[in-house]
């Protein structure tokens, strides 16, 4: 089993990217912070980006819409449509951003062990040339990232939970 | 290396260039073909389009009368530990994430320990 912090991301076919992660939360915890707005937003987008809108329904055969707003006041928007939906342990649906043609399907799935949950994300493209530009064309949006920013974010959060 | 990355990552910042590399991904296009889901000036799909060549991501075949636009993959491919990078920025993701799994988890023991406390 993996560590949990320790993201794997993996290509199993050419138009594939699959993600696994563990979290140390019970997993309709962890599903609920994929699948709730005012959750998502806290935690969803490249640093220095802001889930600024985040709407929709998060149900089998719903629509929902993000629009990420960046530093420099770009936006890029998001859509999808949720295909299938099994809180705790299922969630697939189909993405698409407003900048490219066609869709992807994702499909993250959520196993709990003694309070531990680990997701799996596998995210399936259209092509393996598409797949290459929307993830080469992500790592633009992250690149101007530091880590800064991150460590200062987890400082706080450590001292407003020992607070408590 | 890096002045080719750059390059790469240069053209990709632009959300009109990187629908083009995607319509381009589904098979090659005419600059015409190219303009049209655009509400833009053939000329300035023109200017997109050199950016791109000169990324080594589009090549224009030697047809006199068509030039056919072509997406050339290995730039992308090139942008060595891409996946790396892709892991970075969803490795950030999932630490804000863990941050705030940490808040609602202190949260929910807060509001058990006060029910506990009132019976």
């Amino acid at each position: 089993m993996l560590n949990t912090g320790t993201l794997k991301v993996t290509t199993p076919s050419d138009r594939e990217v699959m993600m696994i992660r563990v979290f140390d939360a019970p997993r309709a915890m962890v599903f609920d912070a994929f699948t709730k707005c005012e959750l998502l937003k806290r935690w969803f987008g490249p640093r220095g980006w802001s889930l600024a809108l985040c709407e929709g329904d998060f149900k089998v055969g719903g629509h929902w819409r993000f629009l990420l707003r960046g530093p420099d006041g770009q936006q890029m928007g998001m859509r999808g449509k949720i295909r299938e939906m099994a809180r705790p342990e299922r969630l697939v649906h189909a993405e698409s951003f407003d900048d490219y043609p066609g869709e992807s399907l994702v499909t993250t799935t959520f196993v709990e062990e003694r309070g531990k949950t680990t997701v799996t994300v596998l995210v399936r493209y259209e092509s393996k040339e598409v797949r290459d530009a929307v993830v080469a064309s992500g790592m633009e949006h992250g690149a101007a990232e530091t880590y800064d920013r991150l460590a200062e974010f987890l400082e706080s959060t450590r001292s407003s939970t020992t607070g408590a | 290396m890096t002045q080719r990355l750059d390059a790469t990552f240069g053209a990709l910042a632009d959300p009109t260039r990187r629908a083009i590399l995607a319509r381009l991904a589904l098979g090659e296009a005419t600059v015409t073909e190219l303009a049209e889901p655009f509400s833009m000036s053939q000329p300035a799909i023109s200017k997109h389009l050199k950016v791109l060549e000169q990324a080594g991501l589009v090549s224009r075949g030697r047809d006199a009368q068509r030039r056919p636009c072509r997406l050339e993959v290995q730039p992308l491919a090139d942008a060595s530990g891409w996946l790396e990078r892709y892991r970075e920025i969803w490795e950030q993701n999932f630490r804000r994430l863990d941050a705030l799994l940490e808040e609602m988890k202190a949260a929910k023991r807060k509001r058990t320990t006060k029910g506990k406390r009132k019976s």
